[in-house]
């Protein structure tokens, strides 16, 4: 039987859901507002909320000293391209994990995870050499095989998470019907874990959108994704504020519509298995 | 003609195009550079150059500063090549030119006119007097004051004011109710925020970070007066928060008139008088930085100058680009197509001969006259093992100099004394000087 919810507590639930909603949008939410902004109207104290000179002057600024669109087809390829390697190894990984686990499979697991605690600053200079031996600086391949291994460890974990809630008896019908291992998992496995396997999806991509140190450390020109794009109109001297916001502005604004339009199957995948 | 002389004719013409293609062939040099109007301006403008050296493209990486310097360090330190020219100060020069990570600029062109870069400026970008940077532009400190609100206040500010002349122009001025703070100094902690304005400071009241031997000295009276003095001014005429406040947020407050003196860089004299930025514009006074009868004024020298690391794959290319873009024709080229306010400033002699310029920036001989009273060899008025007037060029100084900086730092937001915050940073120095081996155990 349902629980029956008072109105004046469902109404104070809602506003504390708005208020808390309201607190995580408001920094994204004044981005957008400066980005609007005349530069001394940017910083001025008292703030100016909504009644300020509104102009997309910023963005015109923006967009005339920087080429938008070669950071955010790099942006596009780095992430998807990463996401879409890192599955490739993270499935048959998080399968063996998860239906064949060995005495280690833990430890493992806890040392692929413990290597996100390391700073990446700490193996710049070794990666870096590597990169200037292999000749991967400022290209595509090298940034989408980095955030690739960055992003890998995340992979591993939510794809064995949401593996070890499928039962292993039907992977084991599909063996007695004569399905080879690739088939199992390409064909059994993979339609049964997609939830999980959007989500994962969504997720890395967000990672590797937003990662800001090695794409900024690792590229120059050709590879430069939007990280790169934003980082150049920070300014030590004068006034910067709203030009930064229309470039932090028109950086988000991809993968903030991406995140809205798929929020369904984000949610979906992120509370799979979580109700049984 | 025989089959031989036919195919010998043949490889030749073949040979002789393919020479032809690679005189032609383009070189791309890469441009490192930060974010500020005068580098924005000159992206804008670099068809000219591309237009007159068409073997030359530019690409153009630019990046916020500490980032800029994370990228560009990492990259020489590696060999990388990533880039043909990068944009740094006067603190990398110096450091980065005896470690033979930049490409000597002795040889430039007789119409370069090397001579006529300002000499502090000149000897603050070489080592050993090779030059190993050209200064695309150069800025000193200065005292930015209020006229209206002075003569309100019925003080008067000399164009050579002492400390006790600034202290007492800060209590008459400030009027808190009213939203005006008698003085705002930078107070966010940071090598290059805080603590380039302290140790200008300091220099002015005598003190010094090291004596010859290395020692830290901010146990000396000198260190003590002049932190006393910066706190008691902060405390009683200075902006809430000070603490967090570096050099675009000072700037912010005095353009909405909210302070009565700033003392920053020269640089900012533009900003101030900016009436599409300043609501003072027309109200600005400029003075050199303070001094307090010890032979120095508290006035710093920095120039963002263009430098070619040695891992670079075009030198020739990088140093034409760098010729170009610092030369007295790059100055004309601004002047004719944005006037003459806005020519880089604080590089050229002849720039503040020209009647024009001087004519169009009314900051124009306070900031020559700030520059010259600079001389990074000889910054304080006891001797010292190192050079730079507002840093202290080693290596070890980017790390040390924002730690103390968050002393002070922490004693301006109340959280120590004077005392404490001297304390801790002679033990931070002691520790870092000798662990770095500069003292001997």
């Amino acid at each position: 039987m349902a629980r029956a919810v008072s109105t004046s507590r469902k109404a104070v639930n809602t506003a504390l859901a708005w208020g808390v909603a309201l607190l995580i949008a408001f920094p994204i939410l004044w981005t957008f507002l400066t980005s609007f902004k005349p530069e001394p109207q940017a910083v001025a104290s008292p703030p100016v909320w909504f009644g300020f000179d509104w102009t997309v002057r910023n963005y015109v600024d923006v967009q005339n000293q920087r080429d938008y669109f070669d950071y955010f087809w790099n942006s596009v390829i780095l992430a998807l391209g990463s996401t879409a390697l890192g599955l490739v190894i993270a499935i048959p990984a998080a399968w063996s994990m998860a239906f064949v686990p060995g005495r280690r499979t833990k430890d493992l697991l806890m040392w692929m995870l413990s290597t996100k605690m390391m700073p990446g600053v700490a193996v710049l200079v070794p990666i870096y050499l590597i990169f200037i031996q292999l000749g991967l600086l400022d290209t595509r391949i090298g940034l989408v095989v980095v955030l690739m291994l960055i992003n890998l460890p995340i992979i591993v974990w939510m794809l064995y998470t949401y593996f070890r809630e499928i039962p292993g008896e039907i992977l084991e019908a599909a063996r007695m019907d004569g399905a080879s291992l690739g088939r199992e998992i390409l064909y059994v496995l993979t339609p049964m874990a997609i939830p999980g396997i959007a989500s994962t999806v969504l997720l890395n991509i967000i990672l590797a959108w937003n990662e800001a140190f090695w794409t900024i450390v690792l590229t120059t020109t050709n590879a430069a994704p939007l990280t790169k794009f934003i980082s150049g109109f920070s300014s030590p001297q004068g006034l910067f504020y709203a030009k930064l916001s229309a470039a932090s502005t028109m950086a988000i604004a991809p993968i903030l519509i991406m995140g809205w339009f798929s929020q369904k199957q984000l949610v979906r995948g992120l509370t799979f298995g979580a109700v049984k | 003609m025989t089959m031989l002389t036919r195919a010998l004719l043949g490889a030749t013409a073949l040979c002789a195009c393919g020479f032809a293609a690679a005189a032609q062939e383009t070189t791309t040099l890469t441009i490192a550079t930060v974010n500020n109007g005068d580098m924005i301006r000159m992206q804008g403008l670099a068809d000219a150059f591309t237009e007159a050296n068409p073997n030359i493209e530019l690409e153009w990486v630019t990046l916020e500063e500490n980032v800029l310097r994370q990228n560009v360090t990492t990259d020489i330190a590696t060999n990388g090549g990533q880039y043909d020219v990068i944009t740094i100060g006067t603190y990398e020069v110096p450091i980065w030119g005896r470690q033979n990570w930049l490409v000597p600029l002795n040889d430039l062109p007789a119409e370069y006119d090397v001579d006529d870069l300002l000499p502090p400026i000149r000897a603050g970008l070489s080592v050993d007097d090779t030059l190993y940077a050209v200064p695309f532009y150069g800025e000193s400190s200065f005292v930015m004051y209020r006229k209206d609100l002075a003569e309100a206040a019925g003080v008067t500010i000399p164009e050579q004011p002492t400390w006790d002349e600034i202290k007492a122009a800060a209590a008459a001025m400030n009027d808190p109710d009213a939203g005006i703070h008698g003085i705002c100094l930078r107070g966010k902690a940071g090598w290059g925020e805080n603590m380039a304005f302290l140790t200008t400071m300091a220099n002015s009241y005598g003190a010094r970070w090291f004596d010859e031997n290395w020692q830290p000295q901010f146990d000396s009276p000198e260190w003590k007066a002049a932190i006393t003095d910066y706190l008691d001014l902060m405390n009683n005429y200075g902006p809430p928060g000070a603490s967090s406040n570096g050099f675009n947020e000072n700037l912010t407050l005095f353009q909405q008139g909210k302070c009565g003196m700033w003392i920053d860089a020269t640089v900012a004299g533009s900003f101030v008088t900016d009436p599409n930025n300043s609501t003072v514009a027309d109200q600005v006074g400029f003075a050199l930085a303070p001094d307090a009868g010890q032979g120095k004024r508290a006035n710093w020298l920095w120039a963002w100058s263009l430098a070619i690391p040695s891992s670079s794959d075009a030198p020739e290319e990088a140093k034409q680009f760098l010729a170009w873009a610092t030369s007295k024709d790059y100055a004309n080229l601004v002047a004719e197509t944005e006037g003459w306010a806005n020519v880089p400033p604080g590089t050229r002699t002849s720039l503040y001969e020209n009647p024009d310029y001087v004519a169009a920036a009314p900051f124009a001989q306070m900031t020559i006259d700030s520059i010259n009273a600079a001389d990074p060899n000889q910054p304080t008025r006891d001797p010292v093992p190192y050079t730079g007037v507002q840093f202290v060029a080693i290596p070890e100084f980017q790390g040390l100099g924002t730690t103390v900086g968050q002393e002070f730092s922490a004693a301006l937001a109340g959280q120590k004394t004077a005392d404490e915050a001297l304390a801790a940073a002679q033990e931070l120095a002691l520790q870092e000087m000798t662990s770095a081996g500069y003292i001997q155990q």
